[in-house]
């Protein structure tokens, strides 16, 4: 837990009667951070928002928020707002009366709460629709009603669970550019959670990329990208080539390999993307067994002393033919290092 | 061709079935002369306005309207919150209590009424109004729990959360999102259980003593001094009432949807 953090959650265990959902989680945002929630479904991405928010109640652990534990507060005094992957708008209430609906339990004086009301739909683009029930609206369209639903709340912490999903690639586009926006421009602390890699990369300061109700790795997009610390998060982001290693060398299914260059420090694996293995040169051999052509790019599958292999060169270099054996090489230079490939 | 023909027969016959005695309580109704018969003897109205001069009439309609009313409204709060929590919460017996309250519909009213009467009217003494009140609100519960159900089934109950999460507590939540999106089908449980109570007989029946009858059972009491068609035109009136209500439920509810 750090000095300027906003939110932490510490040691957070959370479960449905005896099944544990999320275990032992501990993490620490700033304030004004944008954060993504990325991992694989069920993976208690849902569950860790519900806690937060306050929906559910913790097995063990606790929530800071600003401050405060709020791990005993009620939901309703959190000052925490959740867009549902659902909306959850109120169908027999207008645009209006549903964005409305929290500052009027405020006991808001009238003008005040119709401009603010005003204001929360201008952000999301939505003045001319205040009449409509969100019946009458089309997804995207409920889904900003839900955003300025939670935003004129002010909250401090801004939950938004699967955001853009609903959403197609036009929309998706747009909303994105939205958060962005209304993120920069109130200095909001926002979690989303999120399917999506390119989305989590292009929003988020942080990515949280969980697996199984743990947290695999925490980082910047560039972290998370480039620098994989698991063979979870290395497999998610596309390093398809992923070897444990013991005693300096390459655990393969053959044996032990060593490698041209020395391992530096002691890792637990070393990862590599089909576009950094080295075609054409180098100490090992392999056979093609597969390509396919990928534009640019040519992807192939390689049978090697070291397993299968997964290459991908410029399309305009050599083009290998099925049966063909080439020597290939691993820079380590190059490689992910893997603090943990079990 | 044939089985076309033979369809439209049994239709026919159907409906004539279902609305034959219909027409002639009406037609009945409309005789001008002295007693109950079919055909009528001439027609005239005179037993149409006779039904309002007779006194029974006017005290056992008031207690069945009194009963079909508050019987409903009673069983309407407690079927509301019974529904809300076999809906809302996985409870370890709601489907035990699913069936408790659907046995009304189930047992025989005859049953319903002795039982009543046999082990709480008599060996409490209880007042037989309240007895009555008690055995109507019971026998409406049933139906009351299963339109709400309904209802409550189509309706996301992240509504409510979300409704939290904006400052509302969870009892609020249940007012101000729950009750409004609900309302059609607790209107529709309370045409039901209006007309199911105002209709009831086989209980009623155990449960009438001096001066306290439901306009169903002062009908037949009525019937059996008297042989003139006031009966029928009361008859006649009431099937009126109860057309134009399900009408109305119809028209403004789209009553069928919840029945
Ligand atoms: N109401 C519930 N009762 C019991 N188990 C649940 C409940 N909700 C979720 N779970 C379980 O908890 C785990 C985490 O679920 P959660 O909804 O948090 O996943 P998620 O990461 O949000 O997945 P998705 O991306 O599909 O929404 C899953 O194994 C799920 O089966
Ligand atoms: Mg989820």
């Amino acid at each position: 837990m750090s000095e300027d953090s906003f939110l932490s959650l510490n040691a957070l265990t959370l479960a449905y009667g005896k099944s544990v959902a999320v275990d032992n989680l501990n993490l620490s945002i700033k304030k004004g951070e944008l954060i993504a929630f990325l991992g694989p479904s069920g993976c208690g991405k849902s569950t860790t928002m519900r806690a937060i928010a306050g929906l559910m109640r913790p097995m063990s652990g606790t929530i800071t928020l600003d401050g405060t534990d709020i791990t005993r507060v009620a939901a309703n005094r959190r000052q925490v707002g959740l867009v549902f992957q659902s909306y959850a708008l109120f169908p027999h209430l207008s645009v209006f009366e549903n964005v409305a609906f929290g500052l009027r339990l405020k006991r808001l004086e009238a003008g005040k709460l119709k401009q603010q009301v005003e204001e929360g739909l201008a952000t999301v683009g939505l003045t001319e629709f205040v009449d409509r029930k969100p019946a009458e609206l089309s997804g995207g369209q409920q889904q900003r009603v839900a955003l300025a639903r939670s935003l004129v709340m002010n909250p401090k912490l801004l939950l938004l669970d699967e955001p853009l999903s609903n959403l197609d690639a036009r929309l998706r586009l747009e909303m994105r550019t939205e958060l962005q926006r209304v993120q920069r421009e109130t200095g909001l602390t926002m979690i989303f959670v999120t399917h999506d890699q390119g989305e989590a990369m292009s929003l988020a300061d942080q990515i949280v990329v969980m697996n199984g109700g743990l947290i695999e790795q925490i980082g910047t997009p560039e972290d998370i990208y480039n620098r994989p610390t698991t063979r979870f998060v290395a497999d998610f982001v596309g390093f398809e080539n992923i070897f444990a290693v013991k005693n300096g060398q390459l655990a393969t299914e053959q044996g032990l390999a060593t490698l041209g260059d020395p391992i530096e420090g002691h890792p637990s694996g070393l990862a590599w993307r089909p576009g950094m293995v080295k075609m054409g040169e180098g100490q090992f051999e392999g056979e093609i067994i597969g390509s396919s052509f990928a534009g640019g790019t040519r992807e192939y599958l390689l049978r090697s002393e070291l397993g299968p292999i997964n290459a991908e060169v410029d399309a305009t270099q050599t083009i290998y033919q099925p049966g063909q054996r080439v020597n290939f090489d691993l820079p380590v230079a190059r490689a992910a290092i893997l603090q943990q490939v079990d | 061709m044939t089985a076309r023909l033979l369809s439209y027969g049994v239709l026919t016959l159907v409906l004539l079935f279902l609305i034959g005695p219909f027409l002639i309580i009406v037609a009945a109704a409309l005789s001008a002369g002295e007693s109950l018969a079919f055909p009528p003897q001439g027609l005239s109205l005179r037993w149409v306005f006779k039904v309002f001069e007779i006194e029974s009439f006017r005290e056992s309609f008031g207690l069945s309207m009194a009963l079909a009313i508050f019987g409903t409204l009673a069983a309407l709060l407690l079927g509301v919150p019974i529904s809300y929590a076999i809906a809302r919460y996985r409870l370890p017996f709601g489907e035990t209590l699913r069936t408790i309250v659907s046995a009304p519909i189930i047992v025989p009213g005859i049953i319903v009424g002795l039982a009543l009467l046999r082990y709480l009217v008599i060996p409490l003494d209880v007042d037989i109004v309240l007895a009555l009140f008690i055995a109507h609100t019971a026998l409406v519960l049933p139906y009351a729990v299963r339109v709400v159900s309904a209802s409550l089934e189509n309706l996301r109950s992240d509504i409510e959360e979300a409704a939290v999460l904006l400052g509302s507590s969870r009892v609020g939540a249940f007012f101000r999102v729950v009750l409004p999106n609900i309302r059609g089908g607790i209107l529709a449980a309370f045409i039901l259980g209006f007309v199911t109570s105002f209709n009831q007989v086989p209980v009623s029946l155990f449960l009438s003593g001096p001066g306290v009858r439901t306009l169903p059972i002062d009908m037949i009491w009525y019937l059996e001094i008297t042989y003139d068609p006031s009966v029928a035109a009361l008859a006649a009136l009431l099937a009126f009432m109860s057309i134009a209500i399900v009408f109305i439920a119809e028209r403004f509810l789209g009553f069928s949807r919840y029945v």
